[in-house]
């Protein structure tokens, strides 16, 4: 969407808070994992309708400085909330245990985000290349006014797609709730993480955006057991040297 | 020419007057608002060298924190190492930034817009995760403390103290000044005119043979070495330097007060900051939200007032 949105990662930390409150109050994940993505896509879009949709004319520099006003006022929210102390929320029902994989032993809950992180990719790319809502996106980024030109409701399409992405940040903070510590400022962590993937991958790509899961995912366990101390800076290392090599990520289009 | 003329003269006038009611600040204020005065400034400095990026060459950093941060731990390790002079102290941060701004900008600069962003800001952080990590030489989260203030060299027979009342706020008041009338100097000057004119159509100052590259790169190094004076100051006034110095949040807080006060005035900057952090640190006593407060105050800003405030007084 050619959208810099900082507060991303509080949608991440919301999902998550959502998650920790459902599974408080209920005691069941899978309520979770369908109610917290649907009230965050929610969320989105009223965002998006009531402030973001003035800001695409502006560029990038009002995107970041209305965003980074949000990720304070979610931050502060969830502190009002829930206060400063870390929580957690414990793996549904039959995804405790350890499972024997290829010889290596895996808890079940990791094999069970592996499949989400699967699947949604999939789902991703497949809609993007295939889908009618995917063409229509891809035109409306390309070019708003002839897409427009051509009937097709762009400011609708935006709102949906950036509840969309919200609802997807939801699903993924429910999804880390049971494997990561919930705190107010995990937020920043999953946010300059996730910039991090998206700009080594290239802006603007799906496949670009998982390759540099990838790399980063990979670069972080390899770095963690090398040089525990320095894993963030090889990541950040890897992504300046891609950006130095290929200034718009390594799948993404010339900016 | 006249009308411009004079509106000048109205700005200078405008200026002394600002400076001099800042300069009796100690005479009447309480400690704590004398305390936060301080923060102002110095951080006033650090954005006012952001607005020489963003402003008038038009590169939006969201890393700019790491040099006021590697400033600020230049200043400790040396004033812990007994060396003791307001003028290397000072100017050891703004040397060390300038240093490390060399390859970073040589870098950062080969891309622009959204990577250029993105790309300050990993560096940043790689700045940041190095002083946290770093422990023999940072140590770590806890940072370096116990920073002593310089004495000021040739004022001894005065006998006046950098912990004295107000003493300090006078130093970085002095230092912001200095800050101020240099960057007017060189924005006004044809370096700056050449940075505004890439800034507006980078195409066609190459077409014009101005080695673009360079001039960018020269506005990269300069504000950070500003920056890193700011963070000797910090260091200074703190007696402090911790790893948050350089968290993407600080340059985060200094893209706003350039944006809150207004761009490409280095005014507007000074005003943000004031704004910035007198919300930061004044509202934080009095109410427990304030993040929540700070936060909506910049939103609004963003959607109702794009200029800036700088910009709502230009359009009266």
């Amino acid at each position: 969407m050619d959208v810099l949105n900082l507060a991303h990662g509080s949608f991440y930390m919301v999902g998550a808070y959502i998650a920790y409150s459902v599974v408080v109050a209920t005691n069941n994940f899978w309520l979770a994992i369908v109610v917290a993505p649907l009230l965050l896509a929610m969320l989105g879009a009223a965002l998006e309708v009531v402030f973001f949709r003035r800001l695409y004319r502006h560029g990038h520099l009002a995107q970041v400085l209305l965003t980074f006003g949000f990720t304070l006022v979610f931050v502060d929210l969830v502190r009002a909330q829930f206060g400063p102390t870390t929580r957690s929320v414990p793996p549904p029902p039959g995804l405790g245990s350890a499972v024997e994989l290829f010889g290596a032993t895996f808890s079940s809950y990791s094999l069970f985000v592996l499949g989400v992180a699967i699947a949604v990719g999939a789902f991703l790319l497949l809609g993007w290349r295939l889908s009618r809502v995917g063409a229509v996106l891809r035109a409306g980024v390309e070019d708003k006014e002839m897409a427009g030109l051509l009937g097709v409701d762009v400011p609708r399409v935006f709102t949906f797609t950036f509840a969309f992405g919200a609802g997807l940040a939801g699903l993924a903070g429910v999804v880390a709730a049971p494997e990561f510590a919930i705190y107010p400022g995990m937020d920043a962590s999953v946010l300059i993480l996730a910039l991090v993937v998206v700009v080594l991958g290239g802006l603007g790509s799906i496949e670009g955006a998982i390759l540099g899961a990838l790399i980063v995912g990979l670069g972080y366990v390899i770095g963690t057991t090398l040089f525990p101390q320095f894993a963030i800076g090889l990541i950040f290392a890897v992504m300046a040297a891609v950006l130095v090599l290929r200034p718009s990520g390594l799948l993404g289009r010339r900016s | 020419m006249i009308l411009g003329r004079l509106t000048s003269a109205r700005n200078a006038a405008l200026l002394a007057v600002l400076a001099l009611g800042l300069a009796s600040v100690p005479l009447w204020a309480p400690r704590f608002w004398i305390y936060i005065a301080t923060q102002a400034l110095i951080f006033a400095v650090f954005a006012m060298s952001l607005d020489l990026l963003l402003g008038y060459a038009g590169l939006p950093s969201l890393g700019h924190a790491a040099f006021y941060g590697v400033g600020a731990y230049a200043c400790a390790l040396l004033a812990l190492r007994q060396v003791d002079g307001l003028f290397p102290l000072l100017l050891v941060g703004g040397v060390a930034a300038a240093i490390v701004a060399i390859p970073i900008g040589a870098l950062s600069l080969r891309t622009s817009g959204v990577y250029f962003l993105m790309l300050t800001l990993a560096f940043a952080q790689m700045l940041w995760g190095l002083a946290v990590n770093w422990v023999s030489l940072t140590r770590g989260t806890d940072g370096l403390i116990g920073i002593p203030r310089p004495t000021l060299v040739g004022l001894d027979t005065l006998e006046i103290s950098l912990y004295e009342r107000g003493a300090f706020f006078v130093l970085c008041l002095v230092v912001a000044v200095l800050t101020f009338a240099v960057l007017q100097v060189l924005a006004r000057s044809p370096f700056g005119k050449t940075l505004e004119g890439i800034r507006e159509n980078e195409t066609r100052m190459r077409a014009l043979g101005v080695p673009t590259f360079r001039y960018r790169f020269a506005a990269f190094v300069v504000a950070a070495a500003i920056a890193g004076v700011a963070g000797s100051l910090a260091a200074m006034s703190n007696g402090y330097a911790t790893p948050d110095l350089l968290y993407w949040t600080a340059s985060g807080f200094g893209l706003v007060a350039v944006v809150v006060g207004g761009t490409r005035s280095l005014i507007g900057p000074v005003l943000g900051a004031f704004v910035v952090l007198v919300a930061q640190l004044g509202l934080s006593t009095y109410v427990d939200r304030w993040e929540l407060i700070l936060g909506a105050l910049f939103i609004a800003f963003v959607l109702f007032v794009p200029g800036g405030l700088v910009g709502l007084v230009r359009r009266t």
